[in-house]
């Protein structure tokens, strides 16, 4: 085997050992609720066995005995002989981290640190050796198996129905060897479980020199003959240092399906004669010795198989035997091929510039959509038929390439059981997870960035959010916590949610929180939702105590970076002593657009259609002054500030005089500001074009798209929009402040 | 040089005993549960010898041989356990379901293919 088959083989060992680990690690946690459950138990068991057989057959024989002691237990608990206590599960837990670290370790330097295993092994072999109910066996060290397989000779010992202690026996016939008669009548049916005599005997030669007489009297003529029954007798002779216990080895497999007679004959005849009964009978023998596989596969041409039978009995490489093979093989090689695997490995720049060319024909097919139903005319209704099916096709293919890039969301999900566990256990707290719609599907990039921000919103919530078992019996709640996470597809974009039944964002303590720190201003007028949302503001925190898991004061609003990184955004609502849910609402594809297309002057923008919240018509009477410098809306006694965009993207606007239109309510960041358009055209999925490949990043403009008609309209930055428009803000508040 | 089925639900050591048997020039086709081993033998009649895991979800090695001895080309055949499993009881009852053989992982190339050597 070549080293780079090697190594190929290791990196599928280490990935599927990984995949292992991540079913017994939900296996182990899923026992935690009561008894063993049978099929959980079994498919943990099933991971663990897996990966002491490839550890030790691959030559981790550090890994292969650290899954050893841990096998054995589970092997207990599988058969009922040890009860499933939380102290096993969390050893277990434990032995399924050390070995996933085994795992990085071979990955990166190729072997394993087994000094680390030390502990742990010593814990698990306490365990076996308390409290099991019932004295079990454990299975061989895997050790001494790898010892055995260690030379050819002993590996032959490795097949067990062939296993034949004195090998080198076979050749030796000298004073003290043993004659034995040996009877051996099959019934008719032997032959159904794969036993071929040839092979024993082929067996028994090797133990001694061999005579074998067959008696095919009981052979019927070939119209009531049934292929599938064993009509032959035989009678062997086996001359060496054999024991009756070896020959009986050999025919272990078939003892119940033959009569079977071993005797030892007295007296002792010589080699020669042994020879000469052996050549005397060796002609007849090997024609009368093959009829049973003749028989029993008699689909095959009987020269060919003859040939076959022959080769096997000599044991020799004949050339009828190639011959077989060759004629077989053409038709087999095609059969085998699409079984190997079923998914291929892509570099995900290959499926991204894949997705680019289909943007284009995108973008290429509404053009001549648009040509098409521009054109009134009776003969161009083929032409018309045609567009309608390329819209469709283009469609359909815009469709699966996307979705190539797209990954269940338990890719991201999986780790949580886990996580929620053990920071349980560190708090002390009781917490049931519940995960629905893991199924649900993402884009490749989004399902890689948004761990660590639902790790975060998930701490969050069982150390702030979630309370102490005795404080919720006090409020009248179930003792055991409960939160939710979960996806669902809502329209065009993905819907995460992290939602606790804990006690609640206390909202007077952020109020007093956010007016210490100085990021309002106590005679501010906040809705429930803008004080909740205060939480995501950079260097907030409510927690007094700095603990060990969050509320370090950074990190909410990290969440926050990293979801508006992704298009998203996240809002919280919160009902004190209820409960607190957090909501992620994610493009499905950062490649794809859902825009809002909207006109300023003469120009088309494109705005994310997830950040509008809503769209008023703006009066001039509707518009209040702050200072001279900042104009705002006030929407439900909230100020939406103004954002201006045609001053701000032409610079042509003159807002004394062009006061009235359509105002865009936005939101980002937790803020909303109103932009003020002239028209609100369509609604269309647009392809996204980078524009930094070509130009400098431009704030407020996050990219561009080619629309049908073939004009290209910048697609506006919300965020950065609104940051601009935050700091202009901040500049005014801070000279109002100085003046009074 | 035979046609030999492989089951195995581990992908690399179905890549292992692949590469193993297809460096003597013998042909693998491979399958990745005992179900999945069962609907491929009703497709394939030529196989000479098949190699099975024991423990695999949906149907198990033993199930598997059970069910493979019930199709006319696979009532003869010489079907190998390849497992970890070492116990005497499970090694019975590969026997009792009609197995023909039981070699114990981990296995090394040279002594798979002398195993094979027996049988074929």
């Amino acid at each position: 085997m070549s080293e780079f088959e090697l190594d190929e083989i290791t990196e599928i060992f280490l990935e599927e050992s990984l995949e292992g680990l991540d079913t017994m690690e939900t296996g182990l946690l899923g026992l935690e609720a009561g008894e063993a459950d049978p099929e959980i138990m079994n498919d943990i068991f099933r991971a663990a066995h897996s990966i002491k057989g490839g550890a030790g057959t691959f030559g981790f024989m550090d890994v292969s005995e650290f899954t050893h002691g841990v096998e054995t237990l589970l092997d207990e608990m599988r058969s009922g002989d040890r009860d499933v206590t939380p102290d096993a599960v969390q050893l277990l837990l434990r032995t399924v981290d050390r070995l996933r670290a085994m795992m990085d370790e071979i990955q990166s330097t190729g072997q394993v640190d087994a000094s680390q295993n030390e502990e742990l092994e010593k814990e698990i072999t306490t365990m076996l050796e308390s409290d099991s109910v019932a004295v079990t066996t454990p299975a061989p060290e895997p050790k001494q198996v790898s010892e055995n397989v260690a030379t050819e000779d002993e590996a032959s010992n490795g097949i067990e129905l062939l296993e034949v202690n004195n090998v080198e026996g076979a050749e030796k016939l000298q004073q003290g060897d043993t004659r034995w008669v040996i009877e051996f009548v099959p019934h008719m049916d032997m032959l159904q479980k794969g036993n071929d005599p040839l092979r024993i005997f082929k067996e028994l030669r090797k133990l001694g020199e061999l005579a074998v007489t067959a008696d095919s009297s009981e052979i019927p003529q070939l119209d009531a003959l049934v292929p599938e029954k064993c009509y032959i007798n035989w009678k062997l002779t086996l001359v060496g240092d054999v024991s009756e216990e070896q020959i009986y080895d050999v025919f272990d497999w078939v003892l119940e399906d033959c009569d079977l007679s071993v005797e030892e004959e007295l007296e002792w005849v010589s080699a020669e004669d042994i020879k000469a009964i052996k050549d005397d009978s060796s002609a007849q023998d090997e024609v009368k010795v093959k009829e049973p596989s003749e028989i029993a596969q008699n689909a095959t041409p009987v020269a060919e198989k003859e040939a076959a039978s022959k080769a096997t009995v000599k044991n020799e490489k004949s050339s009828s035997k190639t011959v077989k093979d060759e004629k077989v093989q053409p038709a087999k090689a095609v059969k085998a091929a699409p079984k190997e695997s079923t998914s291929i490995r892509v570099s995900i720049e290959k499926v991204d510039s894949l997705l680019n060319l289909v943007g284009e024909l995108v973008i290429t097919q509404s053009m001549l959509k648009r040509f098409g139903t521009e054109i009134k005319s009776e003969d161009l209704k083929d032409l018309g038929d045609g567009l309608t099916q390329l819209e469709r096709y283009t469609r359909e293919l815009q469709e699966s390439v996307m979705d190539i890039r797209m990954l269940p969301i338990s890719f991201a999900f999986n780790r949580f059981p886990r996580l929620v566990h053990d920071i349980c256990g560190k708090l002390g707290k009781k917490v049931d997870l519940e995960v629905v719609g893991e199924q649900t599907e993402v884009d490749k990039t989004v399902l890689e960035k948004i761990g660590d921000p639902l790790v975060h919103l998930v701490r969050n919530s069982l150390d702030h959010g979630i309370e102490e078992a005795g404080m919720r019996i006090e409020n009248g709640k179930p003792e055991v916590g409960k939160l939710t996470l979960s996806a669902t597809q809502e329209g065009g974009n993905i819907v995460i949610r992290v939602i606790d039944d804990g006690a609640g964002i206390n909202k007077e303590k952020l109020v007093q929180k956010a007016i210490e720190k100085g990021i309002i201003s106590a005679d501010d007028q906040l809705s429930d939702d803008r004080i909740h949302n205060l939480i995501f503001h950079p260097g907030f925190s409510t927690v007094d105590q700095v603990s060990d898991l969050s509320g370090r004061g950074v990190g909410m609003d990290v969440v926050r970076r990293n979801i508006k990184d992704l298009g998203g955004r996240v809002e919280v609502h919160s009902e004190i002593g209820v409960g607190t849910s957090f909501t992620i609402r994610l493009p499905l594809t950062l490649a794809i657009l859902d825009g809002q297309l909207v006109r300023v002057g003469d120009e088309t923008y494109i705005m994310s259609l997830l950040s509008i919240v809503e769209t008023v018509l703006l009066k001039e009477n509707d518009i209040n002054d702050i200072a001279g410098r900042a104009d705002v809306y006030q929407m439900r006694g909230e100020y939406i500030h103004i954002i201006w965009l045609k001053e701000i993207l032409q610079g042509t606007h003159d807002r004394s005089t062009n006061r009235e239109g359509l105002l865009v309510v936005v939101e980002a960041d937790g803020r909303r500001v109103g932009l003020f358009v002239d028209e609100l055209l369509d609604q269309q999925q647009v392809v996204i074009k980078n524009l930094e490949d070509n130009f400098k990043q431009i704030d407020g403009v996050s990219g561009a798209t080619i629309l049908g008609d073939g004009t290209v309209a910048l697609i506006l930055d919300i965020p950065g929009l609104l940051h601009g428009c935050l700091s202009d803000e901040a500049s005014v508040s801070g000279n109002e402040k100085h003046a009074a | 040089m035979a046609r030999i089925m492989a089951v195995d639900d581990s992908p690399s050591m179905r890549k292992m005993v692949s590469v193993t048997l297809m460096s003597k020039g013998h042909q693998v086709i491979s399958a990745e549960d005992g179900e999945d081993a069962y609907q491929l033998a009703q497709q394939e009649n030529n196989v000479d010898l098949v190699i099975t895991d024991l423990y695999m979800p949906k149907l198990d090695g033993i199930g598997l041989v059970e069910k493979l001895r019930g199709l006319d080309s696979y009532r003869y055949l010489p079907i190998l356990f390849l497992t970890t499993e070492s116990s005497p009881d499970m090694k019975q009852r590969g026997k009792k379901a009609g197995a023909t053989g039981w070699i114990v992982k981990p296995f090394e190339p040279k002594q798979l293919l002398a195993s094979l050597d027996k049988v074929l």
